[in-house]
């Protein structure tokens, strides 16, 4: 579903991605871990063509990033994403900020977007809130409608960048919760996230990165195994985290 | 097609025309600041009355047009002269528009000033008064030094707004740099030149002017 | 020479037809709503394509903007009246310049001229305040837009321009205030908006106080009127939960 191909990004001179390879199958979740600038949010977000990268390329569902005559708009369109910061439209409502990119990128009429919208709201157990708007719901129920607004694009792979790290702690299972239910049911994946417990229960492999290159790229099971055959940046990664 | 070629015998008398332009402005601002400061004293003062005068001066001046200042003042101010001295006492152009300039632009450095003064933290206030300073002396020696630093660029910025407003003196005949170039211009039988080539001198200095304040803004950011 | 007081002078006959000086002060009241909103228009509509102009991720374009801004902010509003009214004409094309100048009847073309020059002179000031609140705006917005398929001038029609403008409220309050006054320039080039109506008053009966007075009434009045209709406006499109920054 998604290919990365030996992918190069600079900024200036400054090296943030080095050739940075890996696959996401359909079905597949996988969760890139990292300490903060090891390029781990940079490459997602090429992987959406949000960061534009020098090098290499990206395949998604069998379309070239990098080929300039590709339709980004409607590449992306296809390409779930929710943000650190959901970046619901604060002036919208939340059943508007569910529909206004099915009406407008998709062309689909306002009923069929409403109702669609709906009823992921309702999946998310927001559907109360549906008139509201961003600023009068919490953080957790916000990133909840993030997650709704991508559905709603019925993308063939959702990509999360660090979906629960701007959560109080409090919020951070609603968030988990859903983005477990839908691992579960078979969505293809790739979650930017330090939630290892998350990474433990649904990922089927984990992505190491520091320095902006992938460090370790295995099965879940041989990350979480026997830490000794772990690199020794992971190693110390992994130690800090599972302090908390 | 157009001749600039008359502009150069002209310099002259352009130039007595700048230098008029160049006095209102340097005149009204230093005036304007110092009406306005006291505005500003005025509306941050405990003292109700005072506070409810500066804000009536203020939103007063704020809501009717420049242009109609220096016009009413034309008219006006010889026959308040007469009011109050009992006797023709004649003043120019310059005078009321200088009168007019002052008064107005107070009301605008008025709000430049209060907002520097309240952001400088409380606790300057407290401190100074702690040393034993009077109010008057903890404004005087704490407060606005501080308070002018930081907004110099505010200052720096209304000045040249205050610079290309004195244009405004035409309607009252006097010889600024726009009414020299326009006059000049008329007589020649080349207004266009003329008004080309005033354009082109105002957006040279104000252009030149808001670089300056913007340097002058970066530095004071760091 | 002592001075008449008399408020009654404004329902007294000016002695031209039938009229009342205080017609005359409707007329000019007229007229300087009529450049005031018709300018406004045009600031508006020019000013927000300047204004977005300036943040696209295009040098070119942005630049273009910026010379704009730059040109129209440095030259004194009385420079550029001058200009469109008195250079601008004379380089039309014959047949307009024909038109603009024996067909129109002088207000026409004075009123044409100073509602140009205003639009464009305050446009300058609307670009700055809609780069401004366009600006003020995380980047995460456009980011979230763009991952969701838009193209970019959906993304300033729905998620940024929409946003921009309920944060820029303020600032084009007062620039929308700012034209009203700055009419009154319309009265250099003939045009008998309010200021010109005053002063002839103020000529014609002697009674300049009064006159300035009544003027000065009618400026204060529009400018609380319009502030109050602006923060009704300002009311009525705050987003529910945002804190507004004028604050609530």
């Amino acid at each position: 579903m998604i290919s990365i191909k030996n992918v190069n990004k600079w900024y200036g001179s400054f090296q943030v991605l080095t050739d940075c390879s890996t696959e996401v199958k359909k079905g597949e979740v996988v969760v890139v871990c990292g300490p903060s600038g090891s390029g781990k949010s940079t490459l997602i977000k090429c992987v959406n063509a949000l960061e534009p990268f020098q090098q290499g390329d990206i395949v998604v569902d069998n379309t070239s990033i990098a080929d300039p005559r590709t339709n980004l708009p409607k590449l992306r369109s296809r390409v779930g994403m929710v943000f650190q910061h959901f970046e619901l439209f604060p002036h919208l409502s939340i059943s508007e900020n569910l529909t206004i990119a099915q009406v407008k990128v998709l062309g689909r009429s306002k009923d069929e977007a409403i109702e669609k919208g709906l009823k992921l709201l309702d999946r998310v157990g927001l559907l109360a809130h549906a008139n509201k708007h961003p600023g009068q719901l919490s953080g957790g129920q916000q990133q909840r409608v993030a997650i709704a607004r991508a559905l709603a694009m019925d993308p063939v792979v959702m990509l999360f960048d660090e979906p629960t790290s701007a959560l109080d702690p409090e919020m951070v299972n609603e968030v988990l919760d859903v983005m477990v239910q839908l691992a579960q049911e078979g969505m293809t994946m790739m979650c930017v996230t330090h939630e290892m417990g998350f990474a433990r229960k649904v990922a089927d492999r984990v992505i190491f990165m520091d320095a902006g290159q992938i460090v370790e790229d295995c099965p879940k099971q041989a990350f979480f195994g026997d830490v000794s055959q772990r690199s020794e940046r992971a190693q110390q990664f992994l130690a800090k985290i599972l302090q908390h | 097609m157009m001749d600039f070629s008359a502009i150069v015998p002209a310099l002259p008398g352009l130039w007595d025309g700048l230098l008029m332009t160049l006095q209102l402005m340097v005149m009204g601002v230093l005036g304007g600041v110092v009406l306005g400061t006291l505005l500003a004293l005025m509306r941050l003062s405990h003292n109700r009355l005072l506070a409810t005068i500066a804000a009536t001066y203020v939103n007063y001046f704020r809501s009717i047009p420049l242009l109609l200042v220096i016009t009413w003042f034309y008219f006006a101010v010889p026959f308040i002269l007469r009011w109050i001295t009992g006797e023709d006492t004649p003043v120019g152009a310059f005078a009321s528009c200088l009168v007019a300039f002052v008064m107005f632009e107070a009301a605008y450095f008025c709000e430049i000033v209060r907002a520097g003064i309240q952001a400088i933290p409380r606790g300057q206030m407290g401190a100074a008064q702690a040393l034993g300073m009077s109010y008057g002396q903890t404004m005087r020696l704490i407060i606005l030094p501080q308070a002018f630093r930081k907004m110099t660029p505010l200052l720096l910025q209304q000045s040249i707004i205050l610079f290309q407003d004195t244009s405004l003196v035409y309607t009252v005949g006097l010889m600024d740099f726009l009414n020299a170039a326009r006059s000049r211009g008329d007589i020649i039988g080349q207004p266009h030149e003329f008004l080309i080539f005033a354009g082109l001198v105002y957006f040279t200095i104000s252009f030149a002017a808001a670089q300056v304040v913007k340097l002058l803004q970066k530095r004071l950011a760091v | 020479m002592n001075y008449n007081w008399d408020w009654a002078i404004f329902f007294k006959p000016t002695g031209i037809g039938s009229e009342i000086y205080l017609d005359w002060f409707i007329t000019g009241l007229g007229w300087t709503i009529a450049i005031a909103i018709v300018g406004w228009i045009i600031a508006l509509a020019l000013g927000s394509l300047l204004g977005v102009m300036r943040t696209v991720p295009n040098r070119w374009i942005a630049g273009a903007a910026t010379a704009y801004v730059e040109i129209f902010r440095n030259v004194p509003l009385l420079v550029q009246l001058f200009l469109w009214y008195f250079l601008v004409p004379d380089l039309l094309p014959e047949p307009l310049q024909i038109w603009f100048k024996q067909d129109l009847n002088p207000a026409t073309s004075a009123y044409l001229s100073v509602v140009v020059c205003l639009g464009l002179f305050t446009a300058a000031r609307v670009c700055e305040q809609v780069r401004t609140g366009i600006q003020a705006l995380p980047a995460g917005q456009t980011a979230a837009a763009y991952a969701m398929g838009f193209r970019l001038p959906q993304i300033y029609s729905n998620v940024l321009l929409p946003q921009a403008y309920r944060i820029i409220i303020p600032p084009l309050t007062s620039e929308f205030l700012n034209i009203f006054k700055n009419s009154s320039v319309a009265s250099l080039i003939g045009l008998m908006e309010l200021l010109a109506q005053t002063k002839q008053t103020a000529e014609f009966s002697a009674n300049l106080f009064e006159a300035f007075t009544l003027a000065t009434l009618i400026y204060f009045t529009l400018n609380m009127g319009l502030m109050l209709l602006m923060r009704a406006v300002e009311k009525k499109v705050a987003v529910p939960g945002l804190i507004a920054v004028g604050g609530k």
